[in-house]
C-alpha cells in the first residue's frame, strides 16, 4: 500500500475515499435514522437526467446535475410530506423517469457519450485535484449546517410532532436536510459512482446505529468506519487488480453482515447468562 | 371565573370525508383538571392534535391563549399515547428531555447549562436519574413514558395534554402518577385522556366525553347519561359499576 502511495493517482483515490466517507457519514446518519435511503436512491439515479441535460445543451457540467438533481429532490421531499402513504411509489417513478430520460438526451447528443458504468461505479482512480478541492468546500460546508442546527434536526428526526409543538420549522429543515443529501450525493457520485454513494450512505450508518448514544457518536463512527473500508477496499484492488469501487462495497458489505453475526452470538450469550443467573437465583431461594 | 386557555368553539374535523369530530365546543379555564373519556376511535387524539395545531379544523375556531393554536404551541406540554416511536434511534434519555427545552426562533443557538439543570431536574422528579445518560432502547415501556413526561414537564407549559400516560405504567406507578398530577395542577392546568374511571373520580375535577360530540361534566361523577352517549348501550344493559370493573380487569389483562 505504501509504495501505491508513489503514485499521483493513488493518492487523489485514497482522498477522494476518504472525503465521501465523511460526508456519507454525516449525510448517511440523517438518511438512516429517517428512513430516505429510497428516496436517496431516487435523487442518485434521476441525477442522471441532469448529466444528459448538461451534455444536450452544453451547459457546465455541474451547474446542469446539481440544479436537476436539487429539483428532482424537492420534489420528492414535497411529495413525501404530503402523500406519505404513496411516496415510495412516486419516488420509483422518478427515479426511473430521470434516468430514462438522461439515457435519450445522451441519445440525441451528437458525438462523445459518456459511459454508464462509470456513473455507476465511478472512476475513483482518475479523480482530478480540483474535484477533490470541491469535495473538501463541501464536506465543510455540509459540518457547518448540521453542526448549527444540530438541536433541531435531530428533534425532527426522533419526533417530528413534537418538534412541530415546540416550534422547530420542520417543513424548512427537511427540505434543507434533503437539498444537503442532492447536492452531496450529485458531486461524491462524480467521484466514486452511484452505488459506491449509497454503500457509504447505509452500510457504515447501519453499522453504528445500534453503538452509538447520540447522532453525533453516529456521524464519526460512520466516517471512521466508511474510511477504513476505504482503505482496505482500495488496497484489495490494488494488490488483486479488482474494480476499486466494487472492492470497497464488498468490504462494507462483508463487514456489516461480520458486525450482524457478532451481534447475534453477543445477543445469545448474554440472554444464556440471563437464564443461567436466574436459575441459580431460583435454586437458591428455597435453601434460604 | 378563571381565564381561559383554551376555547374551542364548533369544530368539526373530518379524516377523508370520515367525521370524526362534529360541533365541538370547550372551554378549558386555568387550573381545571378536566379527565376525557370516550371509545376508541371517538375522537379524543384528534382533539388533542388539534388544540396542538397539528391538524387544523374543517370548521369552527380554537384559540390557545388568546392565539391561533400553531402559534400557541409552546405553550403546551404534550405526552403523546404512542412512546415507543422510534425506538432504536441512538438518542439518550436525558436528549429527549432536552427536546422540550427547543423554542420558536431558537434557530442555531446552543442549550445553556441551565436548561441541562431544569431537564436533570425534572428528571429527577420523574425518579428517572439513575436512567438519564442510557439509550432510550434499553429503557422499558413504563421508563419511557416516564421520560416522555419529563419531556413534557421542563417546557413549563401553561396547559398538559396527556394521552393516555399510564398506559404502559404499573398499579403503584399509576397512583404516583396520578399524585404527581394532582400537585402539578396546582400551577398548571391539565387534560388526560384515561380510560381508568376510578382514577379519574378521584384526581379530576371535571369531565368531558368524547365520541364524535363533546359532553362536559363539570363534576368528576360518572353518570348513567354519560355512559349512555359515550357507549352504544343503555344503563341497564351495562352498570356502570360493572362497566368499572371490566374496563379495570381489561387493563390488568393488558399488563
Amino acid at each position: 500500500m505504501i509504495e501505491a502511495m508513489q503514485f499521483e493517482f493513488m493518492r487523489n483515490a485514497l482522498m477522494a475515499g476518504l472525503l465521501a466517507s465523511i460526508i456519507c457519514g454525516i449525510m448517511g446518519t440523517f438518511v438512516v435514522v429517517n428512513r430516505i435511503v429510497f428516496l436517496s436512491g431516487g435523487i442518485a439515479h434521476a441525477a442522471y437526467g441532469g448529466i444528459g441535460l448538461a451534455f444536450y445543451f452544453g451547459w457546465p457540467f455541474l451547474l446542469g446535475t446539481i440544479g436537476f438533481s436539487l429539483a428532482s429532490a424537492m420534489l420528492m421531499a414535497a411529495i413525501t410530506l404530503t402523500a406519505k402513504h404513496r411516496a415510495d411509489s412516486i419516488i420509483g417513478v422518478i427515479w426511473a423517469l430521470g434516468m430514462a430520460f438522461g439515457i435519450i438526451l445522451m441519445d440525441l447528443t451528437p458525438g462523445y457519450n459518456v459511459d454508464l458504468m462509470s456513473y455507476l461505479f465511478g472512476s475513483i482512480l482518475s479523480v482530478p485535484r480540483s474535484d477533490l478541492w470541491i469535495m473538501v468546500g463541501l464536506g465543510f460546508l455540509i459540518t457547518a449546517l448540521v453542526a448549527l442546527y444540530y438541536q433541531n434536526l435531530l428533534a425532527m428526526s426522533y419526533d417530528e410532532e413534537f418538534a412541530r409543538i415546540r416550534g422547530v420549522p420542520v417543513k424548512t429543515l427537511y427540505f434543507l436536510l434533503i437539498g444537503m443529501l442532492a447536492v452531496s450525493i450529485v458531486l461524491v457520485i462524480q467521484v466514486v459512482g452511484l452505488i459506491l454513494v449509497i454503500a457509504l450512505l447505509t452500510i457504515p450508518p447501519l453499522m453504528m446505529e445500534k453503538y452509538a448514544k447520540s447522532l453525533f457518536q453516529m456521524m464519526i463512527g460512520s466516517s471512521i468506519a466508511g474510511a477504513l473500508f476505504t482503505i482496505i477496499g482500495l488496497w484489495l484492488s490494488y494488490t488483486c487488480n479488482l474494480t476499486s469501487g466494487a472492492s470497497i462495497i464488498m468490504v462494507s458489505g462483508v463487514a456489516y453482515f461480520i458486525s450482524l453475526l457478532v451481534n447475534q452470538i453477543l445477543m445469545i450469550s448474554k440472554n444464556r447468562y440471563k437464564t443461567d443467573a436466574g436459575k441459580i437465583k431460583n435454586s437458591s431461594s428455597p435453601s434460604l | 371565573m378563571n381565564p381561559l386557555i383554551v376555547e374551542i368553539k364548533n369544530v368539526s374535523f373530518a379524516y377523508s370525508g370520515q367525521a370524526v369530530l362534529q360541533d365541538v365546543s370547550l372551554d378549558i379555564r386555568m387550573s381545571d383538571f378536566i379527565a376525557m373519556i370516550g371509545p376508541n376511535g371517538g375522537g379524543k387524539t384528534t382533539l388533542l392534535k388539534l388544540i396542538l395545531g397539528l391538524l387544523k379544523p374543517n370548521r369552527g375556531t380554537i384559540r390557545v391563549m388568546g392565539e391561533a393554536t400553531q402559534k400557541a404551541s409552546h405553550h403546551i406540554g404534550y405526552v403523546p399515547q404512542n412512546v415507543n416511536i422510534n425506538q432504536n434511534f441512538p438518542i439518550t434519555a436525558m436528549d429527549v428531555v432536552m427536546m422540550g427545552k427547543l423554542e420558536p426562533g431558537r434557530g442555531w443557538k446552543r442549550p445553556k447549562a441551565s436548561d441541562r439543570e431544569d431537564a436533570m431536574a425534572v428528571i429527577d422528579r420523574m425518579e428517572m436519574t439513575p436512567f438519564a445518560s442510557r439509550r432510550i432502547a434499553e429503557l422499558s415501556g413504563g421508563q419511557r413514558q416516564r421520560i416522555f413526561i419529563a419531556r413534557a414537564l421542563v417546557t413549563k407549559p401553561q396547559l398538559l395534554l396527556l394521552d393516555e400516560p399510564t398506559a404502559s405504567i404499573d398499579t403503584k406507578g399509576q397512583t404516583d402518577f396520578y399524585k404527581l398530577l394532582k400537585e402539578l395542577n396546582k400551577d398548571i392546568t391539565i387534560l388526560v385522556v384515561s380510560h381508568d374511571l376510578l382514577v379519574i373520580s378521584t384526581y379530576a375535577k371535571s369531565m368531558a366525553c368524547m365520541n364524535r360530540r363533546l359532553h362536559y361534566h363539570n363534576q368528576n361523577e360518572i353518570t348513567g347519561d354519560m355512559l349512555k352517549s359515550m357507549y352504544a348501550c343503555t344503563v341497564e344493559e351495562v352498570c356502570p359499576v360493572e362497566l368499572i370493573s371490566h374496563i379495570h380487569t381489561n387493563r390488568v389483562a393488558n399488563e
